[in-house]
């Protein structure tokens, strides 16, 4: 059968199991539609928050990431994963315990101040709509390749069916489609994995794969990989290359920043019980490592495919790189896409690709006539995608990856839409602005709130703005320094209160967003920043991204300071702390 | 809760549990992933330099392995204490 015929069956079909799911699940009231009823089987809530957390950036571009950068990218691995230790043992469980709706909730009644409250919505929205933005480009560059349909018609189908499961559905209908999700995209993201690593290694596990040694040879693969990138003057790929303060500090603010973002918290809200919270969080750490184990796998093989593919005999030698007019089917599928892009610098019709950065290796490049590196174009992105490409898979591989990325996409964006809509129907709706409001006007309000969330992260995910390349910098430093901190003072230390943690927020959010602006530009306009984002400008020289850790020292400091000169919060908070650290009477909790 | 000094005991508990737990996390990932992962790679398993093992692959196993550590002990606790739902 034809590709696109199959990719369109394929992909329809997730999209129908979607929309099934959406009906079946429909939310009849504000507890179903914030917390799923609180029903949610903690395995079923981890696989759910597996798809939760893992966005297009998981499925399509860490792998590519790991290729490119080797070593170096392990922060993103390590701190991807590392920041569900937090949230099992220091946010989940307490939160839980409170048994409200959302997380701004918790900071205005831990700091009886509705300002905090407020606070925390705006950190809310800023990073969620940052997050937002990108799995909506992502399901439209899905639908551009796979699809071969515009980009905007894309992001509007993927808006259509998020509308649909979100707004009937609310976190009762996004909780059962993420299940099907996670399955879809895990099937997606393992199945070509499998078929590479035994295509290599002959080791059926990409994990144990990728310490194996290479099909009929006595040469491990990531010695060969090691060789074959040093030879053509790139840096080692399993050697640091990143500044080790930076690699530390990048790890941890990704760490605390993923335990801090609102819509992974607020998956754990929806689970029966305490002990759930905390053992969901493990199964949730399961569903994502089964993922970000097989992924080193996959950047690693992926890269050596692609350099052996180029690099088809001895380096220097005149015949020893690709005839351009002989590259392969899937080389000119990407050309077309402006993903892969080549340039015959020195017009012998063959492909050069090397590091021309590298001034010794350029050195002895020039001699054999080589004018530069011809590969002027290799998206990072593409690895995951061409994979079963490459790698010449049957084309239901193919098919099953379309599928897979517009689940990763979709199943983030249903999350974050729900924590925006959330923010703004149950924290500034009924929480400051119509205390009264009853019950149906408020599922009401929530619906149209998600209506609104979608339709603006339609819109910008379409037309990007600057901040939306900066999800790193600006998503995981807001949550690591202003959220994070106050939610775990608010359970581990009942002395902190309601001066100090206002403060504390607003000076861990405001020096992140001065830093990250100050090299970046005012909200990222270019041509604004203060000093160029060079590492010799860098305070110690920390990167912006590194920041958020930095943020949420500042903002620990700081709240700790100010609540030690001020009054202690009044008794009944001492109580609620004290009852939020036991988890007898979760059951009797209320969303009110 | 049945008084206040076991309501701070049980709390204590929960603190020293997490805390060595916590160390874990940090040696196996800025520890063995990052700071020494120079010397750990001098150790190869299979085909795999320790250190760059533990960056990319044993530091999840081992957050995955922790996380349920938690849950479990946890739970023993909160019937010690008498503080368990149901």
């Amino acid at each position: 059968m034809e590709l696109q015929t199959l990719t369109y069956i394929v992909v329809g079909a997730t999209f129908l199991l979607y929309i099934g799911i959406a009906i079946w699940a429909r939310a009849a009231t504000t507890g179903e539609f914030y917390v799923a009823g609180k029903g949610v089987h903690p395995v079923l809530n981890g696989m759910a928050t597996g798809a939760d957390w893992m966005s297009a950036a998981s499925f399509i571009s860490m792998a590519g990431l790991i290729a490119f950068k080797g070593y170096d990218a392990s922060v993103y691995l390590m701190g991807w994963t590392g920041g569900y230790v937090l949230l099992a043992m220091l946010l989940a469980p307490y939160l839980r315990k409170f048994g409200k709706f959302t997380v701004p909730e918790f900071i205005g009644d831990r700091y009886y101040s509705q300002t905090a409250r407020i606070v925390a919505v705006i950190c809310l929205i800023v990073a969620s709509i940052t997050y937002v933005i990108g799995q909506m480009k992502g399901v439209g560059v899905a639908f551009g390749r796979f699809l071969e349909v515009d980009f905007e018609t894309g992001v509007l189908v993927g808006m259509g069916i998020v509308f649909v499961y979100a707004v009937l559905g609310g976190m009762k209908g996004i909780t059962y489609t993420q299940i099907a999700q996670y399955v879809v995209l895990i099937l997606a993201y393992t199945v070509p994995a499998v078929f590479i690593s035994m295509n290599l290694t002959g080791n059926a596990l990409p994990q144990i794969g990728l310490g194996s040694t290479m099909t009929g040879s006595e040469t491990y693969l990531l010695d060969k990989l090691d060789q074959v990138v040093m030879d053509l003057g790139f840096s080692s790929y399993t050697q640091q290359s990143g500044e080790t303060l930076n690699l530390v500090l990048l790890t941890l603010s990704l760490m605390i920043g993923t335990a801090g973002l609102p819509h992974v918290i607020i998956r754990f809200f929806t689970v029966p019980r305490v002990k759930d919270a905390r053992s969901s969080a493990g199964w949730a750490l399961v569903f994502i490592a089964l993922l970000y184990t097989t992924a080193p796998g996959v950047g690693a093989m992926a890269r050596l495919n692609l350099m052996n593919t180029i690099q088809t005999g001895e380096i220097g030698s005149p015949t020893g790189n690709l005839v351009y007019a002989e590259r392969p089917d899937w080389f000119k599928n990407w050309e077309k896409t402006g993903l892969l892009a080549f340039e015959d610098k020195n017009g012998d019709g063959r492909i050069q690709y090397y590091n021309d950065a590298n001034k010794e290796f350029s050195a002895k490049a020039e001699a054999w006539g080589w004018k530069g590196n011809e590969m002027t174009k290799v998206d990072r992105d593409i690895m995951v995608l061409a994979n079963p490409e490459i790698a010449k898979l049957p084309n239901w591989v193919i098919a099953l990856v379309a599928a897979g990325g517009l689940a990763a996409a979709l199943s983030t964006a249903a999350g974050l839409l729900l924590a925006i809509s959330s923010a703004i129907s149950h924290d500034l709706l009924k929480g400051v602005f119509a205390k009264g409001i009853s019950e149906k006007a408020e599922l009401m309000a929530g619906r149209i709130a998600m209506a609104g969330a979608i339709a603006v992260a339609g819109y910008l995910g379409m037309n990007p703005p600057g901040f939306a390349a900066q999800v790193v910098a600006l998503a995981f430093g807001l949550a690591a320094s202003s959220i994070f901190p106050a939610l775990m003072m608010g359970i581990f230390n009942k002395r902190v209160n309601r001066a100090g943690a206002i403060l504390g927020m607003l000076t861990g959010l405001l020096s992140t967003l001065i830093y990250i602006f100050w090299f970046k530009g005012w909200f990222f306009v270019p041509g604004t920043a203060m000093a160029a984002n060079t590492p010799d400008n860098w305070f110690l020289g920390i990167q912006p991204e590194s920041f958020g850790a930095v943020g949420a020292l500042i903002n620990f400091v700081v709240a700790i300071l100010v609540s030690k000169v001020t009054a202690p919060p009044p008794e009944h908070i001492q109580h609620l702390v004290e009852d939020i650290r036991v988890p007898k009477g979760a059951g009797s909790a209320t969303g009110h | 809760m049945t008084s206040d000094t076991s309501a701070s005991e049980y709390w204590r508990a929960n603190v020293r549990l997490l805390v060595g737990i916590l160390i874990v996390w940090a040696i196996v990932s800025y520890v063995f992933g990052i700071l020494l992962v120079d010397q750990l790679n001098a150790i190869h398993i299979g085909g795999y330099k320790l250190g760059f093992w533990f960056a990319q692959q044993g530091s999840i196993y081992t957050f995955v392995i922790l996380i349920f550590f938690y849950a479990w002990r946890m739970g023993s606790l909160d019937r010690k204490f008498d503080v368990h739902e149901d």
